[in-house]
């Protein structure tokens, strides 16, 4: 076993994760490791076959800044991020406005992948890997039930999708459910996806975003 | 203040870890009688919809437009519309009325009139509408088979109990969607195995869906979802005609199909416009009745938690069945997702199906252990069997289920486990071994599976797909095996494409292969001593649980 100081930090994420940690606590620590997102105009499409394209979608870091469960999404892109350059490529960051329907916005943005692999993420949390010449509503991979997707899981999604723009057949990132998810969740989804999709902008192309941590 | 024990107690209870939120009119978030919900009207002119629920014809969204020239009957139109909203819901609960005269004023009211019509329904007169409405007069129940590890095998093994346990259709889907050529090979076999004559779908993304369909692996198709704002249609690049095609693709093979479609989805994906979940979906049932689709799905399906979480939520559910009922199409009235941590509240939500009866009560009993249910988690589950065959037994009520015993179980899935084995290994597929035919034979879920080569099995299943293998192949993979019985039977499946008889409003097939549907089974419910009744033959089935004592029992 190797250890580095990705897994570290991932150990020491679990182990908090366990620490009933008071609210105010968390609140901070989402202002220590604060996330700017620059736009930088219309997502060209990539010619590199080493990139990944992460798509966000309209409401991601700018009006919603927490998944479902509360994690920091700087948290979350950062572990995404840091999945695709532990397997040697490149992250690039675009956000998809004229859709908030995560299969679409993953779709548009495999077009846009020099490896025709991205990943496209809710501001709630759900995820999908996608690729290029499938449906739209077809997938690699789908993380369809947000309230279960930790960092640890984030980290994976990330290194699997490099993994399938090098070519390789990676093991699926193992699947998490939860029945009592719905009863749970499901009205908060709603209202989430009300407040994200009241940024949508039909027709708007994608925008390049380069990500400050 | 000081804590009060007994609000301590109450906060614990399952119900209060349930979501719930206040009514959002604005948005949506309102399950009946949105102020935003227009007010009913019509207008005719040289035979064509004018105006509809206040919209001039210049300015109808193509929902509007779809129903106002396909599902709207116009010869019956402006005297229906005319009629008083409680007259009509008169009609409906009076077993003076047949299920034929109500339809034929239905078929000319607009969405926002049947919208205003089902306002002036309590959920006892919405039941007893419902067990008039319905259009096969026999009661039956669909199950979704499905693992978190995507297991073949256990797949098997779980169709096979649940065809014996008296499920007429099955359900599957993935975890990873590349396994799904193998899900619904597995689902096929495993389910002739527990009873010739079941039929099974997969749930995928649509093309995929039509292409398993085409080739025989799977017996009908389902979630083919509609919507009633014209956003959530254009979101998914979709239109009612788009969706109509696909239909007539499926009809043109000979498949069965029927759309999907339910309250709180055009406000989960944030497209309401402020309408009430039932007028949004009273205009979903009447796009599938537009596009000539035998049957729907709905009862709120996968998004049952958003109406749950607002007042009368539960109420406009079994309203939007009663609905699909009433314009005479097949409904597969869901009861089939989680919404809540309660079993007081999952119960009360399925007696309004179960009581009534509907062509398929739950659109997705797991027939699993919820950790496996690939559907993020039924409203009943394997572990909810015996409280099923109770309930039926303790209200003599047909749920379509039946007690069974352990050794029968046993043998329709080692059976099943065996046939799959088999047929992979007649088509060159990552073998099955005797350890995991064992396993899924005595299995509960798949926690007590040996782990398979995933990315083997990925690789096969999409050869699966590559090399065109039909249900013919598997006629023959299970005939050079030894499987005879079941090579009949999956090939008796692939001659109801021919035949089309299964193409019928709400058709079944029975263990001989003979359709019962909406047409030689026509629902004739008008009052007590009509429509269903439980045979003599069927109670036996019913009331005999191994749970009950007899006198023989005990000692002379």
């Amino acid at each position: 076993m190797q250890i580095n100081e990705q897994m570290i930090r991932e150990i020491v994420v679990q182990v908090l994760q366990d620490i009933d940690i008071p609210q105010p606590v968390k609140a901070a620590a989402v202002d220590e490791r604060p996330m700017t997102l620059v736009e930088k105009g219309e997502a060209r499409p990539g010619t590199k076959a080493d990139e990944v394209v992460i798509a966000v979608t309209p409401a991601f870091g700018k009006f919603q800044h927490k998944t479902i469960v509360n994690i920091p999404l700087s948290d979350v892109l950062r572990e995404i991020i840091a999945g695709i350059e532990e397997q040697g490529l490149r992250a690039r960051v675009v956000r998809v406005l004229r859709t908030s329907d995560v299969a679409f916005a993953a779709h548009d943005a495999t077009k846009l992948s020099g490896s025709g692999i991205a990943i496209g993420i809710l501001s709630r949390g759900t995820t999908v890997i996608h690729q290029k010449d499938l449906p739209p509503l077809s997938n690699l991979e789908l993380f369809s039930q947000s309230p279960l997707i930790d960092l640890p899981t984030y980290r994976a999604i990330g290194s699997n999708a490099a993994r399938y723009a090098k070519g390789e057949s990676p093991t699926p990132v193992p699947t998490r459910n939860d029945q009592m998810a719905r009863p749970k969740y499901q009205a908060k989804a709603a209202v989430l996806h009300i407040k994200e999709t009241e940024h949508v902008v039909p027709g708007a192309k994608p925008v390049e975003l380069e990500v400050r941590f | 203040m000081n804590k009060s024990k007994r609000f301590e107690a109450l906060a614990a209870r399952p119900v209060n870890q349930d979501g719930f939120v206040v009514e959002w009119p604005e948005v949506g978030l309102i399950a009946m009688g949105s102020p935003n919900d227009p007010v009913p009207s019509i207008k005719i002119e040289k035979g064509k919809v004018i105006e509809l629920d206040g919209v001039v014809r210049d300015k109808f969204d193509f929902i509007d437009q779809f129903i106002a020239d396909y599902a709207i009957d116009i010869n019956v139109a402006e005297k229906a519309m005319a009629m008083p909203d409680v007259d009509i819901a008169k009609m409906l609960v009076d077993v003076n009325v047949s299920r034929e005269e109500v339809t034929k004023v239905v078929l000319g009211l607009t969405p926002a009139k049947i919208v205003a019509v089902l306002n002036t329904m309590n959920v006892v007169e919405m039941m007893m509408a419902l067990q008039k409405m319905r259009a096969r007069k026999l009661p039956s129940n669909q199950c979704h088979v499905t693992n978190v590890a995507d297991n073949p095998v256990l797949i098997a093994a779980d169709a096979a109990e649940a065809a014996l346990r008296g499920f007429d259709e099955m359900e599957t889907t993935v975890a990873v969607v590349r396994y799904a050529p193998f899900n619904a090979l597995s689902l096929l076999i495993g389910g002739q195995a527990g009873r010739g004559g079941v039929l099974i779908q997969c749930s995928l993304e649509e093309a995929t869906e039509l292409q398993l369909g085409m080739r025989g692996i799977t017996a009908y198709a389902e979630t083919i979802s509609v919507y009633g704002t014209e956003n959530v249609f254009v979101d998914g690049d979709d239109t009612p005609w788009s969706k109509t095609f696909l239909a007539s693709a499926y009809a043109s093979r000979g498949l069965k199909m029927r759309f999907t479609s339910g309250t709180g989805s055009e406000v989960q994906m944030g497209y309401a416009e402020g309408k009430s979940m039932l007028y949004l979906e009273v205009r979903c049932i009447m796009i599938a009745r537009g596009a000539g689709v035998q049957g729907l799905q709905n009862g709120s399906v996968s998004c049952i938690g958003v109406p749950a979480a607002v007042p009368s939520g539960i109420r406009a559910v079994l309203a939007e069945n009663l609905c699909t009922s009433m314009l005479d199409l097949e409904v597969a009235s869901s009861n089939d997702q989680t919404f809540t941590h309660s079993d007081i509240r999952r119960t009360a939500r399925t007696l309004m199906e179960m009581l009534p009866g509907t062509d398929f009560i739950t659109s997705g009993y797991s027939a699993v252990p919820n950790y496996d249910n690939m559907f993020a988690g039924s409203n009943w589950d394997v572990e909810d069997y015996d409280d099923w065959n109770i309930l039926q037994r303790d209200l003599m009520v047909d749920g379509g289920l039946k007690p069974v015993s352990e050794e029968e179980v046993v043998a329709v899935r080692s059976k099943a486990a065996r046939a799959l084995q088999a047929v992979f290994k007649e088509l060159g597929f990552p073998a099955i071994t005797d350890a995991e035919v064992e396993a899924a034979t005595y299995a509960h879920g798949s926690k007590d599976m040996p782990q398979r080569n995933v990315v083997e099995d990925l690789k096969a299943a999409q050869d699966m797909m590559k090399r065109e293998i039909t249900g013919l192949d598997i006629v023959k993979a299970l005939a050079n095996s030894g499987f005879n019985d079941l090579a009949g039977y999956v090939l008796n499946l692939l001659k109801q494409r021919i035949s089309g008889d299964y193409l019928h409003t709400a058709a079944i097939l029975d263990k001989d292969f003979n359709v019962i549907s909406a047409v030689n089974n026509r629902n004739d419910y008008r009052g007590p001593g009509t429509g269903y009744r439980i045979s003599a033959e069927r109670w036996d089935e019913i009331k005999n649980i191994s749970q009950a004592i007899k006198p023989s029992d005990f000692d002379e």
